[in-house]
């Protein structure tokens, strides 16, 4: 699961390669399917905190305005953002749109993950074999490497 | 700026407290989290708001070692959107009065 190659490539004409084996590749669809269906079975789901939090902290009235505008759209959003992501897994070379989608969902990805396990700032990254969660802290930072490799890709076109 | 309220205007409906609130301009704010990646961030701040990647990182910063920055102002409409798209984007971003 860990390695260390670069699976983020810059191609000519502003295009990205993404390069995943078929075991990275099937893990992050499957998390991918999973985090949809978590969607669309409830956005309110304490996990999925992270993914529609609040604008208004302290204007009940406002919030509530703010989630009857921005609620489902943000949920389109994220499912679409899903659709991106699994378009790059069958098709591994993208343009900068599809990338930021991708970018996108695997942050999504990372902040349900890090709601999970709690995740603090001086978490260490080294992985500890006894932990029930360790698989999944292999994941999370596993989408890291991701998602910090698609941030210097894209930023290096910006 | 906004001054005081009358005491008495001549408006028919409407709580005059609420329109003058609603006339002060507003900041959004984003909030220090441990999952957002630091490059992270900063990228979203320039490709959101077109900021440079100093301006960006600065603010990048500001969140991170003050727990938070004003990335963006302006009127209640503008200041929601802006909060959409940093939502959108996974970013932990409220809104509130610039007092």
């Amino acid at each position: 699961m860990i390695s260390f190659g670069r699976r983020v490539v810059r191609r000519r004409g502003g295009r990205y390669e993404l390069k995943l084996d078929a075991t990275e590749k099937a893990v992050l669809g499957h998390v991918a399917e999973q985090l949809r269906e978590a969607i669309l079975t409830g956005t309110d789901d304490p996990m999925l905190r992270r993914l529609f939090p609040p604008a208004y902290v302290d204007d009940e009235e406002k919030e509530a305005g703010y989630r009857a505008l921005a609620r489902d759209e943000l949920l389109e959003a994220r499912l679409e953002s899903l659709d991106q992501l699994e378009a790059a897994l069958a098709d591994p070379v993208m343009d900068a749109e599809r990338a930021g989608s991708l970018l996108r969902s695997c942050n999504a990805l990372r902040l349900v993950l890090g709601t999970r396990l709690d995740v603090s700032e001086d978490d260490d990254p080294s992985l500890d074999p006894d932990d029930p969660e360790s698989p999944t802290w292999a994941l999370y930072y596993f989408l890291s490497g991701l998602v910090g490799e698609l941030v210097d890709a894209l930023a290096a076109d910006l | 700026m906004s001054s005081p309220a009358p005491a008495e205007v001549d408006k028919p409906t409407g709580d005059t407290d609420t329109s003058v609130e609603e006339d002060l301009p507003w900041v959004v704010i984003v909030w220090n989290d441990p999952i957002n990646l630091m490059s992270y961030v900063t990228f979203v701040l320039q490709k959101l708001f077109g900021y440079s990647l100093e301006k960006a990182t600065s603010l990048m910063l500001d969140v991170h070692h003050k727990g938070r920055a004003v990335v963006s102002n302006g009127p209640r409409e503008k200041c929601e959107l802006d909060v959409f798209r940093l939502h959108e984007h996974g970013l932990w971003a409220t809104m509130q009065h610039d007092k």
